[in-house]
């Protein structure tokens, strides 16, 4: 139904624009941070950090040498083929950006390239009888992935022990994923939902609200709260640790509280394409609802 | 805040004269290590082959850049990366192989931090992510090492140019900054 060479192009079209462009909630959120800190330290982080995503869409070139394992989120008709093209996709962007060769064999550690291997790149799809398909890339670099956790926790822990436990991943993370980071938590459903819920609620908008009453309530505290641990840009001090909580949920096991964190780096890159039948396709780097 | 100027390789005393907090812009040259480089550092010197560069003296940049390749190599996009994960590694380097600078992002643990006030080794933090803000100040490639160990984890030596901010955030008088914030931060969070 969608040509696979139009897959193919949006696919190297969505990398060129996450990797090369700040997404615009980012970059406002960053320009706010700068407004913000007062100290000689943080403002010499984060003045870089904006004259660097200057030069990196200027020159169209990757705004991170990290340029991540790049996590695919389809919704609507998919069969092998869009996948097929996904990948190619992938090979191309690879070379023609160029993208850093990042996907190596798990025990050997070699890497052949292309940015391709078994299970590589990561496809989330959810079929959908929709009249168009979405596509939509989150390139996530290791700095900030290396420190994604899970727990299971016990449900008389409530909302309190999900509050706890973020707080918890990014104190431990400290310097590590690149602050200022933004927060993606899931909670719910099993195990493996719970980390993939956690990676889809980085795809929300830095600032929208959440629909549900709870997590909105939860994301607000702690966002001011990852803020007051005075962490700040690059772990060096600062009033600026966290850009944005995000939030996703699913029923769980009445017995069960999974709950999964993923740690965006500054470099918080997304990019959406929504593509119709006809072969128009419409771009946006904050998605469409 | 003054940002003062040095250069790579440098001499111990040059190295022990960075007090953590300075604010630094480095010129000279250095050569890019990462996990694997340093694996098959020490893997030579336990075999007693010797290393095909200059370790002595030099700035090691934890970094594994993207390069493209026509006529001769060129700096697309290099920031650091995390260099806790050379943390298993990077004492036994420093104390054998004499680095003045190690330049990466989020700091290193105590023991990196011992080695390096024994030898008299700086760490300089540059802004992680800052990727092109790096390349921009690496205008040129010298040699390439290890290449078998593809493009982020082989030994790149270049030329650099002004590259900072640079922050000198582990001094070779024992003190981290980032371990100063990160105990402030705990503190912090035992009250949340």
């Amino acid at each position: 139904m969608y040509p696979s060479s139009l897959i193919e192009e949006t696919v190297v079209r969505l990398l060129r624009d996450s990797e090369c462009r700040l997404p615009p909630d980012v970059h406002a959120a960053l320009r706010g941070a700068l407004d913000k800190e007062t100290e000689e330290m943080p403002r010499s982080q984060l003045l870089a950090i904006l004259s660097n995503v200057d030069m990196a869409a200027e020159r169209s070139v990757p705004m991170c040498q990290d340029t991540g394992l790049p996590v695919f989120f389809v919704r609507g008709r998919c069969d092998h083929r869009v996948l097929e093209a996904i990948r190619k996709g992938v090979a191309r962007a690879t070379e023609e950006i160029p993208l850093r060769p990042n996907s190596v064999d798990p025990v050997s550690r070699q890497n052949f390239g292309g940015n391709l291997g078994n299970g590589m790149p990561p496809v989330h799809v959810e079929p959908a009888d929709t009249g168009h398909l979405d596509l939509a890339v989150l390139p996530k670099g290791a700095g900030s992935e290396n420190w994604s956790a899970l727990r299971m926790l016990n449900p008389s822990e409530g909302m309190e022990g999900v509050r706890r436990f973020v707080i918890e991943c990014v104190v431990n993370a400290g310097s590590r994923p690149c602050p200022p980071v933004v927060v993606g938590v899931g909670i719910g459903g099993t195990a493996d939902m719970a980390c993939a819920l956690a990676k889809k609620a980085l795809l929300r908008r830095l600032g929208s609200r959440n629909g549900d009453d709870a997590l909105a309530s939860l994301g607000s505290t702690l966002l001011s709260q990852i803020n007051s641990l005075g962490l700040g840009p690059m772990g060096l001090g600062g009033s600026t640790t966290c850009l944005g909580v995000l939030m996703e949920k699913a029923h769980c096991h009445t017995a069960s509280l999974p709950v999964a964190v993923s740690l965006n780096c500054w470099a918080a890159r997304k990019a959406f394409a929504r593509v119709y039948p006809d072969g128009r396709v419409r771009f946006s780097q904050e998605g469409f609802d | 805040m003054s940002v003062r100027e040095i250069r790579a390789p440098l001499d111990e005393k040059e190295a022990r004269s960075l007090r953590a907090g300075d604010i630094v812009s480095l010129s000279g040259e250095l050569l890019t290590a990462r996990d694997e480089a340093h694996m098959r550092i020490l893997e030579m010197l336990r075999d007693g082959r010797g290393i095909p560069f200059r370790l002595e003296g030099a700035a090691i940049y934890h970094c594994g850049p993207i390069m493209r390749s026509d006529e001769g190599w060129k700096v697309v996009a290099a920031g650091p990366t995390t260099s806790a994960r050379m943390d298993r590694l990077a004492p036994e380097v420093v104390r054998q192989c004499h680095p003045r600078l190690m330049i990466g992002k989020g700091g290193m643990s105590s023991e990196t931090l011992e080695a390096m006030k024994e030898v008299g080794c700086a760490y300089l933090a540059f802004p992680g992510g800052a990727a092109v803000l790096a390349a921009q100040a690496l205008p040129e490639v010298l040699e390439v090492h290890w290449e078998d160990l593809g493009m982020p984890e082989a030994v790149w030596r270049m030329r650099v140019e002004g590259m900072g901010p640079l922050v000198v955030a582990m001094d070779s008088h024992g003190r981290s900054l980032f371990k100063e914030v990160e105990d402030a931060v705990r503190k912090r969070s035992v009250l949340l």
